[in-house]
């Protein structure tokens, strides 16, 4: 195993970096397409919310595994303000900026795990985790998809 | 990353790339704007064929997009969302608000002459 992958978060366009190594890193552990894009704008959502909220940040990628189940983790990191109130900014359409409020249930609901943990004053860690379907479930995808 | 757009008669295709970060966005945007009254388009296509992930801020960005354009006096048609992509856009909770869109830049082109004509 290569080791997990650490971006700095920063700009936009590493933003664009993060979800690009999300999806070469989960690639060939076998997820599917529609997997792959959940997995690349989850991470987008995430990396988003350090550039918009704390300034910067870093996001780990690496794979995991748990018994037969492969899967890949995300770990978003920043040490900014926090979220004062978890469980509204996990609720669609709420927004302390000027965005759609979807980011962070969003990736929830993209992702098959998902943790956050905030505190005011110190920064925010969200853990994400989506596992591999098993290979039954797992259709023919064809080649040049 | 620059994104190329290309004049078509009455319209305005903007081709969109894989790695589009946010200020190529809101750049591509001021381009479409500034374009549609150099050219007098009656439509512009964005072409997102490319694109891998259409996270909430791309969506935000295309809808204030498709709504300045209209300002202006012409429509906006979003052209080649990829099914993972469309599907991904589902499960984060996004619409396109009235925004038009159609397989390709073809029939694109065909839902703007049509609304033409109608």
């Amino acid at each position: 195993m290569a080791g997990e992958l650490r971006i700095s978060v920063r700009t936009d366009a590493d933003i664009v970096t993060a979800r690009q190594k999300g999806r070469v890193l989960a690639e060939p552990l076998g997820f599917r397409g529609s997997d792959l894009a959940l997995i690349a704008t989850a991470i987008s959502e995430v990396a988003r919310n350090i550039v918009v909220y704390a300034g910067c940040g870093e996001i780990i990628l690496d794979v995991v595994r748990d018994g037969e189940r492969e899967g890949i983790v995300v770990i978003a990191r920043d040490e900014g303000p926090g979220i004062a109130d978890v469980e509204k900014a996990m609720q669609d359409g709420y927004s302390t900026s000027k965005s759609l409020g979807l980011g962070l249930p969003g990736a929830k609901r993209m992702m098959d795990e998902f943790e956050i943990v905030s505190a005011v004053g110190k920064g925010t860690t969200i853990t994400m985790r989506k596992w591999r379907r098993s290979h039954e479930d797992r259709p023919y995808r064809p080649a040049g998809t | 990353m620059r994104v190329p757009i290309l004049k078509q008669g009455d319209y305005l295709i903007a081709s969109v790339q894989d790695s589009l970060a946010d200020a190529d966005l809101l750049q591509l945007s001021e381009n479409l704007l500034t374009q549609v009254g150099l050219f007098h388009s009656r439509g512009v296509i964005v072409d997102v064929t490319a694109l891998d992930v259409m996270d909430s801020f791309a969506c935000r960005a295309l809808r204030s997009l498709a709504s300045a354009i209209r300002f202006r006096g012409a429509e906006t048609v979003i052209v080649g969302i990829q099914p993972e992509v469309a599907f991904a856009m589902v499960q984060l909770g996004l619409d396109l608000a009235g925004i038009r869109t159609a397989l390709d830049v073809e029939e694109g082109l065909e839902l703007l002459g049509n609304g033409k004509d109608g």
